[in-house]
């Protein structure tokens, strides 16, 4: 179904939504955990119809020059065209890196990994954390479903066992999981005229003005932030945008009790 | 003992110098240096855009490149190229500029703005952002108004303006906030940020930009109106 942006904003004003849900209403979430076996970790979740997949690959690795005492992490996002007519082939678009360094940014920097733990030897060897994440069915708020589902792929990782030369042996799984030490979830809240909108569908994303995505940690401290589109944002927008993403942050917490 | 800085106070941006037309060829140029990070910017356009399938018979296209030349980090060459941090950063300079452009003023053109990082010591985006908006000025573009940037945070648990590299890998918990302003309106263009910090801190910190960037503001102007006097 598709409307065009006045429509939509006729709409908005009676608190109503194309898909009938309240503007603060997440879609309806599904997740599993450990859906790839081929994979150190992995999980799935649907949020409406964003459907994703994060995978978590294990490897040793030098660690970077400036960081000798940490394990390396990398997460990617891969906005492949079998998950909407939009994407194209070819290398990351500026969409796809900016999904994958706003996740990355909230998982480093609410060190949500103890990376200082994951050293083998100081300089010389150390694990190394790929996270990717992979839309199947794209339909919009990529970046908090893509941060979701990097985190519970994190939480089901476990790591491979290593023979005695130091090799991986990926087909024997050990029991040993990673350190984790923090959970940040992402909220992303679009402006839409003066309306302020969670968990949009592409639609809704198109016509969006500004966004402003929100890392939010256990203790409701926040970790990121990420601010997007074409229109400014008023100190007043941010102050509510930021009320709105810790309490949501919240309800989604409450959704994923069993994980974190 | 609370965190503090051996040669400035902790809401103080370190030392700031402007200039416009430093660039011959460019229809529009600055440069901004903040402390030892120092941009260059220039501005070519409106200009024909091809193929011709981008062109936006509405509006001009805003293209904005943002590169750090090779000897310009503290630590190791910088290789050349498209890098996820360089291509996000261009993102995101080009949504700070965005929305005090005329671009419905020149149909079916492109306006690219390239930014370029003599030397980097922190806030090189601000830096970036501030001299391509004296570019655009320079270049005689349409605009509401400057566009102005700086990064506040968070270092050794006090809030501080303009971070420098030092800082950014200070032992510990830091934030580090971006921002860019339109001070017309005081709305917020850029704004992202790395590191632990609380909702109230963050408010406070992005109240401490503002008569930062308000000075900053009138530095770029004084030096587009120099630039002026001596023509």
């Amino acid at each position: 179904m598709f409307i065009n942006k006045e429509s939509l904003l006729k709409m908005l004003d009676k608190g109503l939504r194309l898909d009938g849900r309240g503007l603060l209403q997440f879609r309806n979430l599904e997740f599993e955990l450990g859906v790839i076996d081929t994979a150190e970790g992995s999980a799935r979740v649907k949020l409406g119809n964003t459907e994703v997949f994060a995978g978590v690959k294990l490897s040793i690795e030098q660690p970077f020059p400036d960081t000798p005492d940490e394990g390396i992490l990398m997460v990617e996002a891969n906005l492949i065209p079998l998950s909407n007519a939009r994407f194209e082939l070819g290398p990351p678009s500026v969409e796809a890196i900016e999904v994958s360094r706003v996740i990355d940014r909230a998982i480093r920097e609410g060190k949500a990994i103890d990376l200082k733990k994951l050293v083998i030897t100081p300089g010389e060897k150390v694990w190394s954390v790929s996270i990717d994440i992979v839309p199947i069915n794209y339909d919009g708020n990529l970046i908090d479903v893509g941060c979701l589902a990097a985190m519970l792929a994190l939480k089901n990782t476990v790591f491979p066992s290593v023979d005695e030369n130091g090799k991986i042996d990926y087909k024997h799984k050990t029991n040993k999981t990673l350190p984790l030490r923090e959970w940040p979830v992402i909220i992303t809240l679009h402006k839409v005229g003066k309306h302020l909108l969670l968990d949009v569908n592409e639609h809704e994303e198109r016509l969006s003005d500004c966004r402003l995505s929100v890392a939010v940690m256990k203790d409701n401290r926040l970790c990121a932030l990420q601010k997007g589109g074409d229109k400014p944002l008023t100190m007043r927008d941010i102050d509510e945008m930021l009320n709105i993403a810790i309490d949501k942050s919240e309800e989604l917490r409450k959704k994923l009790e069993v994980y974190s | 003992m609370a965190y503090a800085r051996k040669d400035r106070g902790l809401l103080e941006p370190r030392p700031i110098t402007a200039r416009v037309g430093v660039i011959e060829n460019a229809d529009g140029s600055a440069f901004f240096k903040i402390g030892r990070t120092a941009a260059y910017a220039a501005v070519y356009g409106p200009r024909d855009l091809y193929p011709r399938a981008l062109q936006n018979p509405r509006r001009a296209v805003l293209r904005t490149h943002y590169n750090m030349m090779p000897f310009s980090s503290v630590g190791e060459r910088v290789r050349q190229g498209p890098k996820r941090r360089s291509i996000e950063i261009s993102l995101v300079t080009e949504k700070a500029l965005l929305p005090v452009l005329e671009l419905e003023a020149y149909p079916n053109t492109a306006i690219d703005v390239f930014i370029e990082l003599l030397q980097a010591d922190a806030g090189s985006r601000a830096a970036g952002i501030c001299a391509a908006s004296m570019a655009l000025a320079h270049a005689g573009i349409e605009m509401k108004d400057l566009v102005a940037a700086i990064a506040v945070g968070k270092v050794g648990g006090e809030l501080v303006v303009d971070l420098e590299y030092e800082e950014e890998a200070f032992e510990g918990e830091v934030a580090d906030i971006p921002i860019a302003m339109i001070p017309s309106t005081g709305e917020i263009s850029l704004l992202q940020m790395d590191g632990p910090i609380s909702k109230q801190e963050l408010l406070k910190a992005i109240s401490l930009a503002k008569p930062v960037l308000e000075r900053i503001v009138k530095i770029q102007r004084e030096a587009l109106k120099d630039y002026y006097k001596s023509v």
